[in-house]
């Protein structure tokens, strides 16, 4: 049976590999960052059993990998990885057109496919997707064929894949660790009570027995924390513990599903007001050379309010049917 | 009722604005909003592990990089490029609003990568952008050739936003199934994801309705410029 942990796995030596290409390279402090993000991904399952089983020491070590992680990240420098020559890949580009399309398009294809119909595959009584997995597992069994058809189409070296894997995981930097880490903060802040201080707070301030009077206070309580933290997926746990579940869901008895979507879009429209929100609003005013470092936010908070509206409209009309 | 804990977003909001590395700001954030719940060292140690760890899912996208990359190499974008420049007879608004559309239709499948503020944006969109007003007019002036670069970022940021939720397996999705099933509440990744397509249909008409007015306005006030210097030409 094709289990998740495969998946993490192999994202675990696609890790070493950018760990030893950087260490090769003197690129030490991304050598490093890299190494002990692989050791996180290869050990993890080992980390959550042991931890399940009474056995808190590897889940403590697993946290002093983070903390070690955060101290590498400033010292990650980005720098420009070779790439193959404009010439060449325009003349790739001329030879392959639209083909070049094709193993892009196999990595939603797959995944999609695996996500509605892996129930039904199954080999020899046993199904071939774990449930409550498929979709991921799709995703990186998706990935691995992609990067198959990519090889074969353009008949590159298969060490190929690592490099320019590395080249793109490194061009991110510790950016693709920027909402794992988020993700933790939110399981610690919910843990160290930060989501029942923020809704004591609510619960003082609106009248809980008013459904629209907690549908706001939910829907714009995303959008501020979301501003503070430059990141919906850091609000969403803290913002949904703290009044979306006791609140809308315990007290009101609305839908989880539609909370859950409309709340992470009221989030999504704050990310769009806050230059906390870096990758999306302040590097391309950098990128397109534009004096003013508001202009994207300028550009884009008319249309954060009015879907705001939508969102908050579509939340009260129909989470409590 | 302990209070303390929200230090912890004190010293995000701190962090951020002292622009340190956010990576770093964050696990501090943890580790203070942790302390000052009462945890120990080592509890703390394992909360931040297990948190850690439980949410490796969302680094799973890193698996798709290999065969983006052997296509880049190969000219996935030089090929992109070439074929979005030979689309002739484009507005401003059209330009943008079928930007958005591929932008959200593509999120939605889980390609956020292909396009992006420095993979299209920078290359692709903003050159675009102010060649299909060049193309009817004189050369934009400073400020408004900065309006327009601005609105293709934007168009880029909420054609991402409001597609990518849709798509299964991507963060947004699997994060608010994963803080449900914590809580006890089961749901199926297409039942969250399904809650999401009106506002993204709600995105596009709202976004391709103000990149409308924005052409318009900016066409509008290009007119009155160029009327003042005719007149002021036949002086």
């Amino acid at each position: 049976m094709l289990r998740i942990e495969f998946a993490y796995w192999l994202l675990a030596a696609f890790l070493a590999a950018a760990a030893w290409i950087n260490l090769r390279e003197r690129r030490l402090a991304a050598a490093a960052f890299w190494a002990v993000l692989a050791l996180l991904f290869g050990g993890g399952t080992g980390v959550l059993a042991a931890d399940a089983a009474g056995n808190p020491l590897p889940a403590r070590i697993a946290g002093v990998g983070v903390l070690l992680l955060a101290l590498l990240a400033p010292r990650m420098r980005r720098v420009q990885v070779e790439e193959v020559s404009p010439e060449m890949r325009l003349s790739s580009a001329m030879r392959l057109g639209h083909r070049l399309f094709l193993p892009a398009l196999l990595i939603p294809g797959v995944t999609v496919l695996v996500a509605v119909l892996g129930g039904y595959m199954v080999v020899d009584g046993h199904r071939l997707f774990a449930v409550n997995q498929m979709t991921l597992t799709g995703l990186a069994l998706a990935s691995l064929l992609a990067v198959f058809a990519a090889l074969r189409l353009t008949h590159a070296p298969a060490l190929a894949a690592v490099r320019e894997g590395r080249r793109l995981l490194d061009t991110l930097g510790w950016a693709a660790l920027l909402p794992l880490v988020l993700a933790a903060l939110g399981g610690v802040f919910t843990q160290s009570g930060v989501g029942q201080d923020i809704a004591h707070g609510v619960g003082l301030l609106i009248p809980v027995d008013s459904r629209l009077a907690c549908v706001l206070a939910y829907g714009l309580g995303m959008v501020v924390f979301t501003v503070i933290m430059g990141n919906a997926f850091a609000a969403f746990p803290v913002i949904t513990a703290g009044i979306g579940l006791p609140l809308l869901i315990e007290l009101h008895g609305a839908s989880p599903a539609i909370v859950g979507a409309l709340g992470m879009l009221c989030g999504y429209c704050g990310t769009l007001l806050t230059p906390m929100a870096a990758n999306f609003n302040i590097v391309p005013v950098a990128l397109l050379e534009l004096d003013s470092p508001y202009a994207v936010i300028r550009a884009q908070w008319p249309t954060a309010l009015l879907l705001l509206v939508f969102n908050l409209v579509l939340m009260s009309a129909l989470a409590f049917r | 009722m302990n209070y303390w804990p929200l230090l912890g977003v004190v010293v995000v909001i701190a962090g951020f604005v002292r622009r340190d590395n956010p990576v770093l700001v964050v696990v501090v954030a943890g580790v203070v909003s942790g302390l000052a719940a009462g945890f120990s060292v080592p509890d703390l140690l394992g909360l931040l592990g297990t948190s850690f760890v439980s949410n490796r899912a969302l680094l799973l996208y890193a698996l798709t990089l290999p065969a983006i990359g052997v296509l880049e190499r190969a000219g996935l974008r030089e090929h992109a490029a070439r074929w979005i420049g030979s689309l002739r007879g484009l507005t401003l608004a059209r330009l943008l609003a079928s930007y958005l559309l591929l932008r959200q239709v593509l999120s939605m499948l889980g390609l956020t990568n292909v396009a992006g503020q420095a993979q299209t944006v920078r290359p692709l969109l903003a050159p675009m952008s102010e060649a299909t007003v060049e193309l009817r007019g004189p050369p934009l002036g400073d400020a408004d050739r900065q309006r327009v670069r601005a609105m293709a970022a934007a168009t880029d940021n909420i054609g991402l936003f409001f597609g990518e939720d849709v798509f299964l397996a991507l963060g947004a999705v699997l994060l608010i199934q994963g803080f449900y099933a914590t809580h006890g509440i089961v749901l199926a990744p297409l039942a969250i994801a399904l809650w999401a397509l009106p506002t993204a249909i709600a995105a596009f008409l709202i976004h391709a309705l103000r990149v409308l007015l924005f052409e318009r306005a900016l066409n509008r006030r290009r007119a009155v410029v160029a009327a003042a210097e005719a007149a002021h030409a036949e002086d």
